[in-house]
């Protein structure tokens, strides 16, 4: 038993000596894993002799573990794979014990593969990536599909939507999201006033920034940042949620029970955002407003009623309009991703980290595509 | 003084109000097999990772190789660490290595050894667990279970400890597994002279491996051979060792030792 490692006495040595036609290896001191670096390399570069006898002597070993009786072992073989003929001496009965169990398992690992070259390896990245970018859309759209389906069957048959379920997740998605979804939007009001403030001042026509702020916010920042906050705050939960259902494959034993995922996990979810969304994105536009509005009176002498005025003459209905009608879509957009990516978990908790991910930077780049094809829809329609 | 590796006095566990154990005694003499069971919730893995250093105890001390590990310097702690290995449930590889890598954490943390003899060294314990030689390079997901532990078994020898933890060892492999599992824990113990304590509710393992079981009663433990502790007319040591997962496992070891 090895006892304080760090002790110099104990150390490994060895030493060589030719006589009478005979090598000899001496060895001594603590041959253990925590010694060993000591004389391995000196072990290495060691130069054996060609043929003849050897005699390996392990009188003065104090301690062996297995990487010491590895050493030896390396060593006895090299020397009879040049034809010495080797004997050990002196070694004691459990040391040799552990020698022979060393022996008995000293078959090599392979090799690991080698690296391939850096350009194929990037052209291989590439194309996996390209091959797994549209399986990945092909699923999405067959999900997308499916949750239709089940979606326009709810449709027609309200009473097999889950309430209690319903109820809950509009409650964690959209109620409890209103202060950080409120506080975020008065904040961008605020900033889009200060910042409309300075460059209009230029040309003394400040009390546009009532425009600048409220076709903003009702057209874009409002519905926008709300569809970010509850892909990071929501979709996110619905991927972690569900996929570790499917870790521990409640998933797989809803199936068993005649239960279908879709309608019981997947539904409601997607319904509670497209209800919540555009709930959320209202009270976002009011928040956004308001922190227009103070910021205002605060920097542009301009009076909250001024600003009330101004605005009825900067926005028509349409404008709100354009903003919410946006939002539903969003929900669904980020309730299907956030679903879609949890069902895709296989496996290990791991996934449901790396799905999780996902879910948030796909549902975020989804909800920004579709605004930008919105903008271009609207644009045409000419609203 | 005695030649004890590990010895535990008055230990306390508590997390909040409920006490796990209380003034809870064990020792362990080096080169024994010690199993340790116990009815579920009466905190067979809260003691080991007490003993891992993982859990901090209410009370009491452990001493394993006479050093006092529930109080002392940190470079003291890493001395005690390398000189004992732990396999947990699942083999807990790290996920993005390989085996052949796990295998050499240990040895680059604590040693001066070259990549050499790392990978030298590395192979042997692959080979010593009974790992196929082409596990060496692949990764934990590929694994089976039961390769996995095994795996996991010799990332644990990698630094030839004095001592083993293992948290059910045989947990999940199928019969066959488990009993080559066991048999590979007393190979292991006879060629480098470990000492061994493991969690188990194997009884086939208690039967066939463990020299000593200490048993988690009432907050307190009992040590003594299966022999003595099936003698005992506690209640639950009763039923544990007389229930009929208990006798089958006892006629079965019967029944090979007599053909």
């Amino acid at each position: 038993m090895s006892t304080d490692a760090i002790e110099a006495s104990g150390d490994p040595r060895f030493s060589v000596t030719a006589e009478s036609g005979i090598w000899h290896l001496t060895m001594s001191g603590r041959w253990t894993t925590m010694r060993i670096a000591l004389v391995d390399p000196l072990l290495r570069a060691l130069e054996l002799p060609q043929d003849g006898q050897a005699v390996i002597d392990c009188t003065e070993v104090e301690a062996l573990d297995t990487a010491g009786a590895w050493l030896i072992d390396r060593t006895e073989r090299a020397l009879s794979q040049r034809g010495v003929s080797v004997a050990l001496e002196n070694i004691e009965h459990n040391q040799n014990q552990l020698l022979m169990t060393v022996r008995a398992n000293d078959a090599e690992c392979p090799e690991p593969p080698a690296p391939t070259n850096a350009f194929i390896a990037l052209v291989e990245r590439v194309g996996m990536a390209t091959v797994q970018a549209a399986i990945e859309a092909r699923d999405l759209l067959n999900f997308l599909g499916h949750a239709v389906i089940v979606l326009g069957r709810s449709i027609r048959h309200p009473g097999n939507v889950r309430m209690t379920s319903l109820v809950h997740h509009i409650e964690q998605a959209g109620l409890n999201a209103l202060p950080i979804v409120g506080l975020i939007s008065f904040l961008i009001g605020i900033v889009l006033a200060f910042q409309g403030a300075e460059q209009l001042s230029k040309f003394g026509a400040q009390i546009f920034t009532v425009n600048i702020v409220s076709q903003g916010i009702l057209r874009e920042m409002g519905v926008l940042l709300t569809a970010i906050m509850l892909a990071g705050r929501s979709g996110s939960a619905f991927t972690a949620q569900i996929g570790t259902m499917k870790v521990r494959e409640e998933v797989d034993a809803m199936r068993t029970i005649g239960l279908d995922p879709m309608e019981v996990l997947v539904l409601p979810r997607i319904w509670a955002l497209v209800i919540s969304l555009p709930l959320l994105a209202f009270f976002a536009n009011i928040m956004g407003l308001l922190g227009g509005a103070i910021m205002a009176t605060v920097v542009l002498d301009v009076t909250f009623f001024q600003f009330a005025r101004q605005l009825s003459g900067a926005v028509t209905l349409w404008t709100f309009w354009i903003g919410i009608i946006k939002a539903p879509v969003f929900g669904f957009i980020i309730g299907l991703v956030g679903c879609y990516e949890g069902m895709r978990v296989s496996g290990s908790a791991e996934s449901v980290g790396r799905m999780t991910t996902r879910a948030v930077v796909e549902s975020i780049f989804l909800v920004i595509v579709l605004d930008a094809l919105f903008s271009i829809l609207f644009a045409v329609l000419g609203v | 003084m005695s030649n004890t590796i590990l010895d535990i006095s008055g230990l306390r566990t508590q997390f909040g109000a409920s006490v796990i154990h209380d003034n809870l005694v064990l020792k362990v003499q080096p080169g024994e097999i010690m199993g340790i069971v116990g009815g579920s919730g009466t905190g067979k893995s809260v003691l080991l990772r007490t003993i891992l250093g993982l859990n901090k105890p209410a009370a009491g001390k452990i001493k394993m190789f006479g050093e006092d590990i529930t109080d002392c310097p940190d470079e003291e702690r890493r001395k005690v660490l390398r000189r004992m290995g732990v396999l947990f449930q699942d083999g807990a590889l790290f996920s993005s290595m390989t085996v052949a890598q796990n295998i050499e954490v240990p040895l680059a943390e604590h040693t001066d050894i070259s990549p050499e003899l790392r990978a030298e060294i590395s192979d042997v314990k692959i080979n010593l667990v009974g790992l196929p030689l082409d596990a060496a390079n692949k990764y934990p997901s590929e694994l089976s279970g039961g390769m996995r532990k095994r795996a996991g078994l010799a990332r644990a020898l990698a630094l030839d400890p004095e001592i083993l933890f293992l948290d059910e060892p045989t947990a999940g492999l199928d019969p066959i597994g488990a009993a080559r599992f066991d048999e590979l824990i007393r190979e292991l113990r006879d060629a480098l002279g470990l000492t061994v304590m493991m969690v188990t509710h194997d009884l086939d393992s208690l039967n066939a491996i463990c020299d000593r079981i200490a048993v988690l009663l009432d907050k307190r433990i009992k040590v003594g051979t299966m022999q003595e502790l099936m003698a005992d007319d506690h209640p639950w040591l009763h039923d544990y060792f007389h229930g009929p997962r208990a006798r089958a496992a006892q006629d079965t070891v019967a029944g090979t030792e007599n053909t």
